[in-house]
């Protein structure tokens, strides 16, 4: 008895997200009629999710040089580091690095944020003065962090192949030719690895936001329900980012 | 003083609300008249807030109806609801003014969503009703920035941006000092007056709002105990009414919470919990 009410309980809930999105979906219209708001949340949730998003990126770019270059380095294919490295990030570390810390930077923040607005009558003071909070406050931050997303994960990209990570190691540091490490990864990259690239960053953009989003806005008007909903918004917000891009990778590789 | 026909703005009848098991109102009829100040009073828990947020649309009640101006509050669309608010203003008891916007832009918030005046006409207006609360000079702070009686008068200045026929007052005076409730109260009535208001202040707060009410309601139990002018409240001889408004420990409302338990069994079985 005790699982069917466990599993009644996630349906529900999961019943109850989903017409939180279609809600959320259906205000998008209102959003996009208020730039300034979308353009602030744009600010918040992506250009200070800026500097975390570009070192991660430069430190993993490195880490994954240095690890490819020695596996390479036996075979005489040392040249072959750039395509290593791009293919790494872009098909999986730049979207999934960039969910995982757009989680914890951006989506916990939002959480925390709504649970608040909550908490503090804000949101039901809008209700009051006929202003509907989904689309004067959900909304733009939903369609704030689908922008924002796909934006961090290709800066995210950036960083890890040619700026600071994989080019600053393999090419800079071991002495793998400038020339040989780009052409392969001309060669080696095809634009739909870049569009698929784009494609998962904007699905966990999607899924992080509304986790987010929901969670804020469901949370119990305490200090107890803002806190569980930030941390649930990081754990949830994690896993379910995993588990997308096993499915989205295993339907791009047929 | 019962009042009657067009007199009434908002008429309540055999409101029925429970939270799961508890039951908030069984069956309670109140009529706010117009243009007058009707306080609703009654100990903790007894669902005081509960019934501005019936009023103002955002919850729905078991049964019974809630007219506001004639029309059956929860029988309207969305739209129509959202229509319906712009004549009502609610002062939450914290003031719920947007910790992200200045004093300023909160109380211009519901003029920039639905007045569609120029900006430089909105300026003009938040200025005025900033002046009547007497936060003018606070226009620039951050709600961080004021105390909680200040919040509450800048809440107020927003409530009555649109000019609304109806503002609903939760708990205004709780927790505020003796200097910054006698403000509140003043303003209460002066608003209410200069602007033809009608007003609901839910407040436990007994002597104050008494002597700036019309008319008002003792609620307790789910039900109406007492209702009448100020005068006739005072001299209500219902056992708990009288308790409440003389503030006596115990009576009809029990000092002690119920148990099963008997304070020896408890003591001396050590079955706590």
């Amino acid at each position: 008895m005790k699982l069917v009410g466990i599993v009644s309980e996630f349906l529900r809930g999961l019943g109850e997200a989903t017409l939180f999105l279609f809600t959320m979906i259906a205000a998008l219209p209102a959003a996009l009629l208020r730039p300034r708001l979308v353009v602030q949340q744009i600010y918040s949730i992506g250009m200070l999710s800026l500097i975390i998003v570009a070192i991660s990126g430069s430190f993993i770019g490195a880490v994954l040089a240095l690890q490819g270059y020695r596996t390479l380095a036996q075979f005489g294919a040392s040249s072959a580091l750039g395509v290593v490295v791009a293919f790494g990030v872009i098909r999986e570390l730049g979207p999934v690095v960039t969910a995982l810390l757009f989680a914890g930077r951006a989506g916990s923040s939002l959480a925390a944020e709504i649970g608040l607005m909550k908490a503090t009558d804000q949101l039901s003071g809008m209700e009051m003065m006929a202003v509907d909070p989904i689309k004067r406050v959900i909304a733009p931050r939903f369609l704030a962090g689908l922008i924002a997303m796909p934006l961090l994960a290709s800066i995210f990209s950036l960083m890890a192949i040619g700026v600071a990570g994989g080019h600053l190691v393999g090419v800079v540091m071991l002495g793998v030719d400038d020339g040989s490490y780009w052409s392969q990864i001309h060669s080696g990259l095809h634009p739909h690895d870049i569009i698929e690239s784009l494609i998962k960053s904007m699905v966990f953009g999607v899924a992080v936001n509304w986790i987010a989003l929901y969670q804020g806005y469901h949370a119990a008007p305490n200090s107890e329900g803002v806190a569980r909903a930030t941390t649930s918004t990081v754990v949830v917000s994690s896993l379910v980012v995993l588990a997308l891009d096993f499915i989205l990778t295993a339907f791009m590789f047929r | 003083m019962t009042p009657t026909g067009q007199e009434i703005l908002v008429r309540v009848r055999d409101l029925r609300f429970a939270f799961g098991p508890r039951v908030i109102y069984d069956g309670i009829d109140i009529d706010i008249p117009r243009g007058k100040v009707t306080a609703i009073m009654g100990p903790s828990g007894t669902g005081k807030t509960t019934l501005l947020r019936l009023i103002g649309g955002q919850w729905r009640p078991q049964a019974g109806t809630i007219e506001f101006d004639g029309a059956d509050v929860h029988k309207q669309s969305r739209a129509q609801l959202f229509e319906m608010r712009k004549r009502m203003g609610m002062l939450f008891q914290n003031g719920a003014l947007l910790t992200d916007l200045t004093v300023f832009e909160n109380v211009a918030f519901p003029l920039r969503e639905h007045s569609g005046l120029p900006e430089s006409m909105i300026r003009d207006v938040v200025l005025m009703k900033l002046e009547a609360v007497g936060l003018r000079g606070a226009a620039p702070l951050y709600p961080e920035q004021i105390s909680g009686g200040m919040a509450r008068r800048v809440a107020l200045a927003r409530a009555v941006a649109l000019e609304p026929a109806l503002v609903m007052y939760d708990e205004p005076f709780t927790g505020q000092d003796p200097i910054s409730m006698g403000v509140l109260m003043r303003l209460v009535r002066t608003l209410n007056e200069a602007l033809g208001l009608t007003s609901i202040l839910v407040s436990h707060d007994v002597e104050e709002v008494l002597s700036i009410s019309d008319y008002a309601y003792v609620v307790a139990g789910g039900k109406v105990l007492e209702r009448g002018t100020p005068e006739a409240i005072r001299t209500s001889q219902s056992p708990m009414v009288r308790q409440f408004l003389d503030g006596k420990p115990d009576g009809p409302v029990a000092f002690n919470y119920k148990t099963s338990r008997d304070y020896a069994t408890d003591l001396l079985g050590g079955a706590a919990a």
